[in-house]
């Protein structure tokens, strides 16, 4: 037992390893960059366009709500399955990481734009009535107000994004996509390598840990700046 | 002399899924320019929505209300919104932005107007200086108390040389000692720059100290209207008549211990 655990720090094993963080690191940043892009512009679409909201458009709120549920709904793998075949649209091909990035905003970029939408709720109405009172068009509610008062709860909420992007990264590995979830199945299941499940669990374990520090400390900071804390 | 504020025959109804509410009932105001005018009236009467009506937060139901030259009701948005520059408000919970600095905060109105960044530094601190708060002008609203909060909200309400400064329970959340250095700045304010002030609020006291001419609002109606002096001495309608009992038990109990009684 205390064998394997020791292998799993050896340099065969890492030299499998290694490789494959630079394509969950790839893939993770490209997705990340697309959805969170996407996941705001749709966070706040769906914000503004409530029938209480800045600029309402009930009917397109409610067929915009249920597409982004239903997408939610889905479990990640049947949506990954599911978005290949835009991938061979898009990109060209439907495995690898490129194909693997697109199944990837799919999946992620709703659940983001509820992150969003979330966030930006927890502003006041009051205060997004005093600046209407002042004459502030949407567009200066929007980026001098609603963006800039949730900044700290959107920054976790991107640490929780990228978090569910590196988790969903493994998934999609089982379909070609590559990166340390596909090693880990590959090696760790199919072939009963015990060390290199052990190995990449522990990277892929640490790197979360790291980024949730980093988030959290950063929200902190903004807020302490603020007097909020 | 001719109003500066005109509402005449306003009334705001709600729509909700089975019933209507009519907030506001056939209302008719007129305040001067320069005057300080209160209203009156518990919870739920319809001051905010009247407040909301003035600055078009909420279109009327029915009827009109001019301000100056303007029929707000017939401003397009783009209009509306420079109007709305025009009109200065402050809240009972102020309000700020968190994310700025008091700075900031008083800078807004200027920054969405578009104001060159030399003339809002020499505007933002000329106000601040007027409200008593330069030295805090780097402070976030965080590290504020309420009363220093309100003079912020002040501040960020004159930036823009309103004509009318509407006060939305700009007292209520501020204990009685702060609350009349607010109200005295609102005065001085009022003094100097020959602004009309707009106030509503639950607090009689308020009305007193402030203002000259009051209306009291139940359940959407103007009961009564008139100099605030008049009403005090010869309340017609019920609900004036309550606001002064109130306001009389209340110094009853410190008469009659100066007079040597009660308990």
């Amino acid at each position: 037992m205390i064998d394997i655990f020791l292998k799993a720090f050896s340099k065969e094993v890492w030299s499998i390893i290694f490789p494959s963080i630079w394509d969950t690191v790839y893939m993770t940043t490209i997705s990340l960059v697309i959805t969170s892009f996407f996941g705001l512009l749709f966070g706040i679409a769906l914000l503004i366009t409530d029938k209480d909201g800045l600029f309402p458009i009930p009917i397109f709120n409610r067929v915009f709500g249920s597409i982004i549920n239903a997408v939610l709904s889905l479990p990640a793998m049947v949506v990954i399955i599911l978005a290949l075949p835009i991938s061979k649209l898009i990109v060209g091909i439907s495995y690898g990481p490129k194909a693997c990035i697109v199944a990837l905003t799919v999946v992620c970029i709703p659940i983001f734009s509820r992150l969003v939408e979330n966030s930006i709720l927890e502003v006041s109405k009051g205060k997004i009535e005093a600046v209407k009172a002042m004459g502030a068009s949407n567009w200066d509610i929007i980026f001098k107000v609603m963006i800039p008062e949730s900044l700290p709860t959107l920054i976790r909420n991107f640490v929780v994004l990228t978090i569910t992007l590196i988790s969903v990264t493994a998934i999609a590995g089982s379909f070609g996509a590559g990166g340390l979830g596909d090693i880990a199945v590959r090696y760790g299941y199919q072939r009963f390598r015990s060390d290199i499940l052990i190995a990449s669990v522990l990277t892929l374990l640490v790197s979360v840990e790291l980024l949730q520090f980093a988030g959290a400390s950063l929200s902190r900071k903004i807020l302490k700046k603020r007097h909020l804390l | 002399m001719e109003s500066f504020i005109e509402i005449k025959n306003v009334s705001k109804v709600f729509h909700s899924r089975n019933k209507d509410f009519e907030v506001l009932k056939n209302i008719n105001l007129e305040v001067e320019k320069g005057d300080i005018y209160g209203i009156v009236g518990f919870s739920g009467a319809g001051k905010s929505t009247l407040i909301r009506c003035i600055n078009r937060l909420e279109n009327v139901t029915k009827g009109f209300i001019r301000i100056g030259d303007h029929i707000i009701d017939n401003l397009s948005k783009r209009q509306m919104n420079l109007y709305r520059q025009k009109i200065g408000i402050i809240f009972q919970h102020f309000n700020l932005l968190d994310s700025r600095t008091v700075f900031g905060n008083v800078a807004f109105p200027l920054e969405i107007a578009k104001t060159g960044k030399d003339e809002i530094k020499k505007k933002v601190e000329k106000i601040l200086e007027l409200v008593d708060m330069l030295d805090k002008k780097n402070f976030y609203p965080g590290q504020l108390s309420g009363g220093q909060k309100q003079r912020v909200g002040i501040a960020r309400a004159l930036i823009k040389d309103p004509d009318i400064l509407l006060c939305d329970e700009a007292t209520s959340a501020l204990d009685p000692a702060t609350s009349l250095s607010i109200l005295d700045l609102l005065k001085s304010i009022n003094e100097r720059l020959g602004l009309t002030i707009f106030f509503i609020t639950h607090s009689l006291d308020v009305i007193k100290y402030t203002c000259n001419n009051m209306a009291v609002l139940e359940n959407g109606v103007i009961v009564e209207q008139g100099k605030v002096k008049d009403v005090f001495l010869d309340p017609k309608s019920e609900t004036a008549r309550l606001f002064i009992k109130i306001h009389k038990d209340f110094l009853a109990t410190s008469r009659a211990w100066e007079n040597g009684g009660g308990i």
